[in-house]
């Protein structure tokens, strides 16, 4: 009995999963571009949801949309060139490598140069200290050198 | 030397103060990071032709109104942001600087009707856009939006959010001027 409970309860637990894709396409190729588009295009409406998760009434909207420019041979570039014509850069969740978002793509790599730099700096400066405490005990860096530990 | 040891602390207190002077900013309504520029300004305005509101056996579009100065208010009755600013639309229609077109989205045509006969009608002309195809055009992503174009069908300005009169003083008016002067001096017409 327990089994079979457990057996319908499982089962039930995978409807979720049908009702999701109602939204499918015959053809599995495109289905695959449909979802890696909306998953990469920002709902507007609800700033922090793309529009494949989204349920605002606009995310709906632009799925739509969507989903007709594939059916209707468009390319994935061409969809992309009409959702940014409307609504700007921000509907992407990967922007434009351009001089206006230079900073946003390269401020990571920056950050870690920089850090492995000081880094470099800063270790190397330890061992120098280190060295010279233990030739010269008696020398004036030892203040110094405790300082910076 | 023991300077040094400030730098974490300076850069510190720098980004604590870029922080306090955005949310200050942010409180007093000059700075919204939801707000989304949009890509139309400076580009001619999206066109369409759809059925009138006041009576959907004709038509309203854009090129009814090329040629003058108009706004382009994009409501819906399921708004509230739209209830707020309509006073607002009724006395900038009284004070007849430019014509409002309105652009009704997603909505019903009888509760539009039912709207524009009740709470009064400050368009010049309403569009129909039954399935918000209209205004994916135009870029909305949350009504009430505003837009203002010029005589040469360009976008100069989008307001986006419930209009008021100060907003309208200060942004929209100055606009108006400054393209009618900019049309004016195009055409060797004088500045109406």
């Amino acid at each position: 009995m327990k089994r079979v409970v457990l057996a319908v309860l499982l089962a039930l637990m995978s409807i979720p999963a049908i009702a999701i894709d109602s939204e499918s396409f015959d053809d599995p190729v495109l289905h695959a571009r449909y979802r890696k588009l909306t998953q990469e295009l920002r709902c507007l409406q609800c700033q922090n949801e793309n529009i494949h998760d989204s349920n605002a009434t606009l995310a709906v909207d632009l799925r739509r949309e969507v989903r007709a420019m594939l059916l209707a041979g468009k390319t994935d570039e061409e969809i992309i060139r009409f959702l940014t014509d409307r609504y700007g850069d921000f509907v992407l969740y990967r922007p434009p490598f351009v001089a206006r978002t230079i900073v946003l793509w390269l401020a990571p790599g920056l950050a870690l140069l920089g850090g492995l730099a000081a880094v470099v700096v800063v270790v190397r400066r330890r061992a120098t200290q280190s060295f010279d405490d233990a030739t010269d005990p008696a020398s004036s860096n030892t203040a110094a050198g405790a300082d910076s530990q | 030397m023991k300077l040094r040891f400030l730098i974490p602390a300076a850069v510190f207190a720098a980004l604590i103060a870029t922080f306090g002077v955005m949310l200050h900013r942010s409180e007093r309504g000059e700075y919204n990071p939801t707000i989304v520029q949009s890509p139309l300004l400076g580009k001619p305005a999206p066109a369409f032709r759809l059925p009138s509101v006041d009576d959907p056996t004709t038509f309203v579009s854009t090129t009814d109104f090329l040629g003058q100065v108009y706004v382009l208010n994009v409501w819906g009755t399921w708004c509230v942001g739209c209830r707020q600013e309509h006073g607002a639309l009724l006395e900038i229609a009284r004070q007849g600087l430019v014509p409002i077109v309105g652009l009704d989205t997603k909505d019903e045509l009888a509760d539009a009707q039912r709207w524009l006969s009740t709470l009064g009608n400050p368009y010049a002309a309403t569009a129909w856009d039954a399935d918000g195809r209209a205004a994916i055009d135009w870029g909305v992503y949350g009504a009430p939006e505003t837009f203002l174009i010029d005589a040469s069908g360009i976008v100069v300005y989008k307001y986006i959010g419930p209009i008021h009169m100060q907003a309208w003083e200060k942004e929209f008016v100055p606009r108006i001027h400054e393209a009618r002067n900019r049309q004016g001096t195009a055409t060797g017409n004088p500045a109406s």
